[in-house]
């Protein structure tokens, strides 16, 4: 076979059949056979390769699959970065592909040359250079297996012009790879998860924070039975919302910097806090010097980096989060714990007091339309079971806050990273990979002009992706932080001139609506997320809403400003 | 505190800047760093001395375990091990130096490698601190050029890493 053969038939081999991506020169031989095999691998055109990556990484949130994306050599390698490192900072299994100038010119600055491993190095969890065709299947697979194994990451395999021409021979395998530098470690050490058991069993304020992890690694349903057998409280992290349902009782809300107030001041005073696959971001922490300072730690990560790395730990245990609450659960529901279960009834009066503060509290007056009002309504319309992706700013924290999240892999942002022009081709993503899920993408217009040529891909994939504008006419979080920190000198952060988001709408062939009157909100929701097609909702929101409550940056958590 | 961090890697491109790559991206400091291949060629041996408070040490060597082709690491400073490193040094000579050169060569226990008729190439080997001490004295006789390779290290007794490491 050709080396595009066998790219192809690995992926197939690897159970892909999905891919989004963008031709070019070095790609060409491989676009060939995707060509050729059009009824077995289906591939996605995306308009930007930043999309393309992000669409990957929106199909791996809702899914749990690795995402692929194919990218030429240079500027397409380039391109692709963004979304990269979007996927390495929330540990985001994909696998890019990417084209290369043929062996004997690399170096040479050959035309639409980078160097593609040494640029993408800091922003995949590995990455490789493939010289030879006989290596072709063997790195595709072990690319595809670090991928989703251990911490999940992006992995990038840059494979040369010639490479996808020369040929060898391919041998199938299912076998998982062995590599011999690279073992995750899977199971939690059971010393230490007896030790962890004690402790819960000794607590009297604790507090679960759950992260992102937990949904990686499919914990929900072991998370849930631990809340069960504890009856402890929980809060998520941005990347963590949807692990537990919100809905529930002992959900506190989101913590961190515009966390409630229940879970920050639950955090500040609890005396043992149990971080489960959350990795201590300072978005979280805030000050960290204060930062739960009455606690003692227990920290469950299957990355040992993360644990110890900004709070010290008191007792480690890496794993797999699922695997891990597994092995506590049958020590917390064993007779022996439940006949001496903690009581926490004072901790919940504590909290319940807390929670009286209702600090996501908003008014909705007659005539501007409120944010958060928008979110409430789109939860009601949706019932609570849409698909949200959402960009990078305000938009993103109150969805946060009001969207209220049942179930995992249904709320896809840029946690790490931040990035603006996540959503649209994210969204898109998931569209593909769920097309019968209603998907919205939550933005503002700001972040939605940063990959809104991404419509035409969802156009013309007839992917009925809705997207809900926030539109406040502002770069509104940069504003707010002008606003708190900068006297109100709103330096470059108004953002007038932006295009008629309905007439754009139409430009690209999708349904655009507009609405300025709250008595519409609603109206305009059912409308748009009824129309079988790509929408777009243009929402003009209070120009000078604010995200409440906010911990300033470096403030400790329980110096909140509230409303 | 000093340590001294041996890591066995794949002997394959580019492992060295993703260790190289990891200690600036995260700020961490390298004070010397040697890599060689060792035993059958497929693998290589990174030695690197390091500055750092304990939390920091941790990370270093968390973070090195992490890289793909790492296969194992360990921090020697935490028990008995041997310190190496060679330093050529070029001195340039007068009549009345020659002697001296000579002399304190000779009390480092180190060689002439080269000699021309206005310097010497002296060739020292031994821990960091007798090539300092070396230096020391000869610079004011007027060295023009040096090089030092770098620490390498390894535990003492029957433990270390290469045999783990072939038992996958
Ligand atoms: C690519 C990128 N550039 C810049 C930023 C910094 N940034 C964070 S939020 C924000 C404003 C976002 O504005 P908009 O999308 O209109 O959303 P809003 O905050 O108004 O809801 C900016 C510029 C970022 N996160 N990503």
């Amino acid at each position: 076979m050709t080396g595009a053969q066998i790219v192809i038939q690995t992926l197939l081999d690897l159970g892909v059949d999905t891919l989004f991506g963008y031709p070019g020169g070095t790609v060409l031989y491989i676009y060939d056979e995707l060509y050729k095999n059009k009824h077995r691998i289906h591939h996605y055109l995306t308009r930007h390769e930043q999309g393309a990556v992000h669409a990957a990484d929106g199909y791996a949130r809702v899914t749990g699959r690795v995402g692929v994306a194919i990218v030429t050599s240079g500027p397409g390698a380039t391109n692709a970065v963004t979304g990269l490192a979007t996927a390495h900072m929330d540990s985001i299994p994909l696998l890019c592909i990417s084209g290369q100038v043929p062996v004997a010119l690399i170096g040479n600055d050959a035309f639409q040359e980078a160097d593609t491993v040494g640029i993408t190095r800091s922003c995949t969890k590995h990455n490789f250079l493939v010289r030879d065709v006989n290596d072709l299947a063997r790195v595709l697979r072990e690319a595809h297996y670090i991928a989703r194994t251990g911490r999940p990451g992006p992995v990038l395999v840059d494979i040369p012009k010639d490479v996808t021409v020369a040929e060898a021979e391919y041998v199938h395998s299912a076998a998982e790879p062995k590599i011999r530098s690279y073992r995750p470690t899977q199971i939690g050490h059971i010393g230490q998860i007896r030790r962890g058991a004690r402790m819960l069993q000794q607590a009297k304020k604790p507090v679960l924070y759950v992260g992102g992890g937990a949904v990686l690694s499919n914990a929900s349903d072991e998370l849930f039975r631990l809340v069960e057998g504890l009856g402890f409280p929980v809060t998520n992290t941005l990347m963590g919302l949807g692990s537990f349902p919100a809905a529930d009782e002992r959900f506190i809300g989101m913590l961190g910097m515009h966390g409630t107030y229940e879970a920050n001041m639950a955090v500040s005073h609890c005396d043992l806090l149990v971080a489960i696959g959350a990795r201590f971001d300072d978005r979280v922490t805030g000050k960290i010097s204060v930062f739960a300072p009455h606690a003692t730690i227990i920290h469950i990560d299957v990355d040992p980096t993360s644990i110890s790395k900004n709070v010290k730990v008191d007792l480690p245990i890496v794993g797999d989060v699922k695997q891990v609450l597994g092995q506590l659960n049958e020590l917390v529901h064993a007779p022996e714990f439940q006949s001496a279960r903690p009581d926490v009834s004072d901790w919940w009066e504590d909290i319940n007091g807390w929670r009286k503060r209702e600090c996501l509290r908003y008014t909705q007056g007659p005539d501007v339309i409120e944010p958060q009002y928008v979110l409430q309504c789109l939860h009601t319309v949706t019932k609570g079971e849409a698909i949200i992706a959402t960009d990078v700013g305000q938009h993103q924290m109150w969805a946060a806050q009001f969207y209220g999240f049942q179930k995992p892999r249904r709320w896809l942002t840029s946690g790490g990273l931040g990035t603006m022009g996540y959503g649209l081709p994210a969204g898109m993503g998931a569209q593909v990979a769920m097309p019968d899920a209603q998907v919205v993408v939550i933005t503002g217009e700001g972040s939605l002009q940063m990959n809104i040529q991404e419509f035409a891909t969802c156009l013309q994939y007839h992917l009925p992706v809705k997207v809900v504008i926030l539109n406040n006419g502002y770069l509104g979080m940069v504003r707010q932080w002008q606003e708190f920190f900068y006297q109100r000198r709103y330096a470059e952060s108004d953002m007038d001139v932006t295009p008629d988001f309905v007439k754009l709408a139409e430009a690209y062939g999708a349904l655009g609506l507009r609405c300025d009157k709250v008595a519409d909100v609603t109206a305009t929701l059912e409308k748009g997320l009824a129309y079988p097609g790509t929408v777009i909702m243009d929402f003009h929101v209070n120009r000078e809403a604010n995200v409440y409550p906010m911990v300033p940056a470096g403030a400790g958590l329980s110096e909140m400003i509230l409303i | 505190m000093r340590h001294v961090i041996s890591v066995l890697v794949e002997n394959e491109s580019g492992v060295l800047s993703r260790v190289v790559g990891l200690f600036s991206a995260r700020g961490f400091n390298i004070e010397t760093l040697t890599v060689a291949p060792v035993g059958d060629g497929e693998t290589s041996r990174i030695t690197l001395v390091t500055r750092g408070e304990e939390g920091i040490i941790e990370q270093i060597l968390k973070q090195l375990n992490k890289l793909v082709p790492v296969i194992q690491v360990a921090d020697l400073t935490e028990g008995p091990h041997v310190e190496r490193e060679l330093m050529l040094v070029k001195v340039a000579t007068d009549r009345d130096t020659r002697a001296e050169v000579l002399r304190i060569a000779d009390i480092f226990r180190s060689r002439v490698v080269d000699a021309t008729t206005s310097s010497f190439m002296i060739e020292v080997t031994g821990d960091s601190s007798k090539l300092d001490a070396c230096l020391a004295l000869l610079t004011p006789l007027g060295v023009t050029e040096m090089v030092r390779t770098g620490l390498v290290a390894l535990s003492r007794g029957e433990k270390g890493m290469v045999n783990k490491a072939s038992h996958p």
